[in-house]
């Protein structure tokens, strides 16, 4: 993919120096087939981009656009002209990077200064929307629907949507956006349900049910102050809202009750005189609350406090247990003329081999109260996984278990590259084995371990499905039910963002922000005494 | 260690009780330790492997021994469940992600070693530091960024497999990169060099030169990168929600969620089959494996 043009542009600064070539530094043009495999690619990125550009064109998003040519003209910079070598290299993995890593962290960083959460989710104008649509009655000329529930994807998380059918069979779909027509849906004749459509999975009844909760807060906004809300599950009613917003004192009033709730702009949501608030808000930025609620909120620091400590632990004890087995299954296999040693290393290995996350589901199976295969091998009834200590060393067992092959691993190629000579001169001295072993082999091994327990710690640190799959993170207090015994932080942002009734993306956000300054200094510290950095100057 | 002049001198007067405790103390208390630690490592295989062949298929009847031989539980798994799908799913994230992070960190790590440029000390730091934010830390926004993009391209949104690779791969220049570097530098600077002066390009000195030469540290990325696709969870379950569109993990986790005893003897035939490929991959790597492993690289 060279460029003629790199026979003009200078070496690049701090090359090291040679005498200059006649055709400079790179001086092919590279072969025939390169030169089109390389107008191939561009071409294949440039349908990409325009690929890219459609929807947003579509959508008036010109800022998008802007980005996707930019990123695209970047692209054709920097493989066309003959200066920027190294970017020929760097580019594809640093857009990734950029795209999917730090743009996230970025993200992040800024969500977790907003109170976005599920009944904080879009702006003002989206939230005065879903109240009005919400507070939807029955009036006595309301036009009726045949409902059918549906939702976009998954039946158990995705988005609601209403397919409806009028008394003129006419199908039409309402989402938490609006109503819009239906085309190609099929329609059972006798009931006027909606028994397949394009694109939504209809539910079955029990999953309806399993869904009631979302169901009770979904409504579908038409028309100014109307909306479509459902009675039971098959039948649905347009009527008009109660509860109306007036621009002027930026207030929505409930025409029942008579109550006015007024809009906080620091909380994101109505509140009226007695600080009681309508469920659905909109984001605003909050600063530093969510980290301070982690901090000094006496419940939630309690918790994280908590997790932390136990956290640190799990990724202690972790780490040191399987160096220590690891270290001395390689001290038992590391001896001459050791008959099966070939067999026991591939034993021993095996754990490594086998898939992780499924051999974690098993370990929780293995520790199951009423099946498990402990239980029924000692003939107890232990609920293992029920009790905060029993839950903690059945993690820590089950990660030991997984890590331990690693360090023999590890630790035997650092015993190879120790001369047995040294070991034998210090017991000629007249140490003994252990003396030999803990002043003499032990610091040099430690020479090379250092930085693989250091990774091995950070791993474990955020080791999600050590926990997650084997407890969840449980057994949960009853007074604390947010925060589990053997709870990491990252399971605990997890269930947070992902896990509880209501998203609480910002909390979440607080976390891993919190979590990423903790690892940081972690890092620093052992980063600071490893010799890592110095390998940039070589 | 143990002084075996005496034996020289008169080997026929030692007894068998002798010999025996000279070979206790030496090996026999080694492989008693061994024996001991490969029961460890191999009763949950064992566990497993007899689950999977159990004709019961209830976790509750599973014995640590196998007591029957039968494939139903495998028969079941492909009638009842998605498998196929799921495994199909979860071969292609591992079989993409490593090959491409592995191509992508190669670029990278042959820039960073060969040519001197600026920013070069910059990334080389940031690309540490960046390690210090594993991505999956960052799952809240990339869950709101993929919402929004999933309306203007549904193509790579959730529920898809493009969506979650492109994801995976914003992972591909990490400690990765440096572990590639450390080995491109150990290739002698001269055999470049030299073809360079024989008119070869930087991208032929790049493919033709330097790749096979460094094929070991290709091969133990390569693993390595495989193995934590295969094994990932957190993202892939915020992802993939469908149960058309999971892996093979996901579907064993919301197989033995809903019905754990019942389930139990299919979960252990789709826990083997997504054990065969790392045991695959490291039967073939295996010499590698410990050289790789030794520079540094990260798991357990």
């Amino acid at each position: 993919m060279a460029s003629n043009t790199d026979s003009e542009g200078a070496p690049s600064p701090g090359a090291p120096a040679r005498p200059p070539l006649p055709a400079g530094r790179f001086a092919g043009t590279g072969s025939l087939g390169g030169q089109l495999l390389k107008t191939a690619l561009l071409g294949l990125f440039t349908a990409l981009g325009v690929w890219a550009v459609l929807p947003l064109y579509v959508a008036d998003n010109w800022w998008g656009i802007g980005l996707v040519v930019a990123v695209v003209g970047l692209v054709y910079w920097v493989y066309l002209s003959g200066r920027t070598v190294p970017a020929k290299y760097l580019l594809p993995g640093v857009l990734f990077l950029t795209a999917f890593q730090i743009l996230p962290v970025l993200y992040t960083m800024s969500t977790s200064v907003t109170n976005l959460s599920d009944g904080h989710r879009g702006d003002k104008e989206q939230a005065i929307a879903a109240i009005e649509a919400f507070s939807v009655t029955r009036d006595p000329d309301s036009p009726e629907y045949t409902l059918t529930v549906a939702t976009m994807g998954d039946p158990e998380t995705g988005e609601l949507a209403f397919l409806l059918t009028d008394a003129g069979d006419e199908a039409y779909v309402g989402t938490a956006e609006g109503l819009d027509t239906l085309s190609g849906a099929e329609v059972d004749p006798a009931s006027g349900k909606v028994t397949d459509a394009f694109g939504y999975t209809v539910l079955t009844p029990a999953e309806v049910n399993a869904r009631s909760a979302d169901l009770q807060e979904f409504a579908v906004p038409t028309d100014s102050g109307a909306g479509i809300r459902s009675s039971g599950l098959s039948s649905a009613f347009e009527g008009s809202a109660t509860r109306v917003y007036d621009e002027d004192c930026d207030c929505v009033t409930d025409t029942e009750s008579g109550a006015v709730y007024h809009a906080d702009d620091e909380r994101g949501a109505f509140y009226n005189e007695e600080g009681e608030r309508l469920a659905q808000g909109w984001q605003v930025g909050v600063g530093l609350d969510n980290f301070a609620r982690f901090l000094l909120n006496p419940t939630f620091a309690s918790s994280f406090f908590g997790i932390l400590l136990w956290n640190v632990a799990f990724a202690a004890s972790v780490t040191f247990l399987v160096f220590v087995v690891g270290l001395a299954v390689a001290l038992t296999l590391h001896v001459p003329r050791l008959r099966g040693r070939a067999l026991y290393r591939i034993l021993v290995v095996l754990p490594y081999a086998m898939s992780s996350l499924a051999m974690y589901l098993l370990w929780r199976d293995m520790f199951n109260t009423d099946f498990g295969l402990f239980n029924r091998m000692l003939g107890l009834q232990v609920d293992w996984l029920g009790d905060a200590w029993s839950a903690r060393a059945a993690v820590i067992l089950a990660n030991v278990w997984l890590g331990y092959p690693y360090m023999f691993l590890v630790a035997t190629g650092a015993l190879q590259a120790i001369p047995r000579e040294l070991g034998q001169a210090a017991q000629i001295d007249g140490a003994g084995p252990w003396q030999a072993f803990r002043n003499v082999t032990l610091p040099l091994l430690m020479v090379a371990m250092t930085p693989i327990l250091i990774a091995t710690f950070a791993f474990n640190f955020n080791n999600f499905n050590a926990v997650w799959l084997i407890s969840k993170g449980g057994p949960f207090s009853p007074d604390n039910p947010t925060a589990g015994a053997t709870d990491l932080l990252i399971t605990y942002t997890y269930r947070l963002a992902f896990n509880e009734a209501t998203a609480q993306y910002g909390y979440a956000a607080a976390l891993s922000v919190m979590i990423f300054v903790i690892v940081s200094v972690i890092s620093v510290v052992s980063l600071s005494r490893s010799k890592a950095l110095q390998e940039v100057d070589r | 260690m143990t002084v075996d002049t005496p034996a020289a001198r008169a080997p026929h007067r030692r007894g068998a009780a002798t010999r025996f405790a000279l070979w206790a103390k030496r090996l026999g208390w080694r492989h008693a330790v061994m024996w001991l630690v490969a029961a460890f490592a191999l009763f949950p295989v064992l566990f497993v492997v007899s689950a999977a062949l159990n004709p019961l298929g209830t976790l509750s009847s599973a014995q640590l021994w196998p007591t029957g031989a039968s494939l139903a539980n495998a028969a079941d798994l492909f009638r009842n469940t998605p498998f196929a799908t799921w495994y199909g799913n979860s071969l292609f994230f591992a079989v993409s992600n490593a090959a491409i992070t592995v191509l992508l960190s190669a670029l990278a790590a042959y820039a960073f070693s060969r040519m001197r440029f600026k920013g070069r000390r910059v990334g080389l730091i940031g690309l540490l530091v960046i390690q210090m934010f594993p991505q999956f830390l960052a799952i809240v926004a990339i869950y709101l960024m993929f919402t929004n993009i999933g309306e203007y391209y549904p193509a790579i949104g959730f529920d898809t497999r493009w969506g979650l690779l492109l994801v995976y791969l914003g992972g591909a220049l990490s400690i990765n990169t440096w572990l590639m570097k450390g080995f491109f530098d150990t290739v002698p600077k001269e055999l470049d060099e030299s073809a360079q002066m024989d008119g070869a390009s930087h991208a032929q000195v790049f493919f033709r030169i330097m790749l096979p030469l460094v094929t070991p540290v290709l091969a133990i990325v390569g693993l390595l990168v495989f193995i934590s696709t295969i094994n990932e969870f957190l993202m892939a379950s915020v992802f993939l929600r469908d149960t058309e569109t999971k892996t093979l993990g996901l579907g064993l986790y919301q197989l033995v969620a809903s019905q754990r005893n019942a389930n139990f003897g299919m979960f252990a035939v789709g826990a083997i089959m997504l054990s065969l490929p790392t045991l695959a991959v490291f039967w073939f790597l295996q010499r590698y494996i410990t050289e790789g492993l030794t520079s540094g690289a990260v798991k357990g």
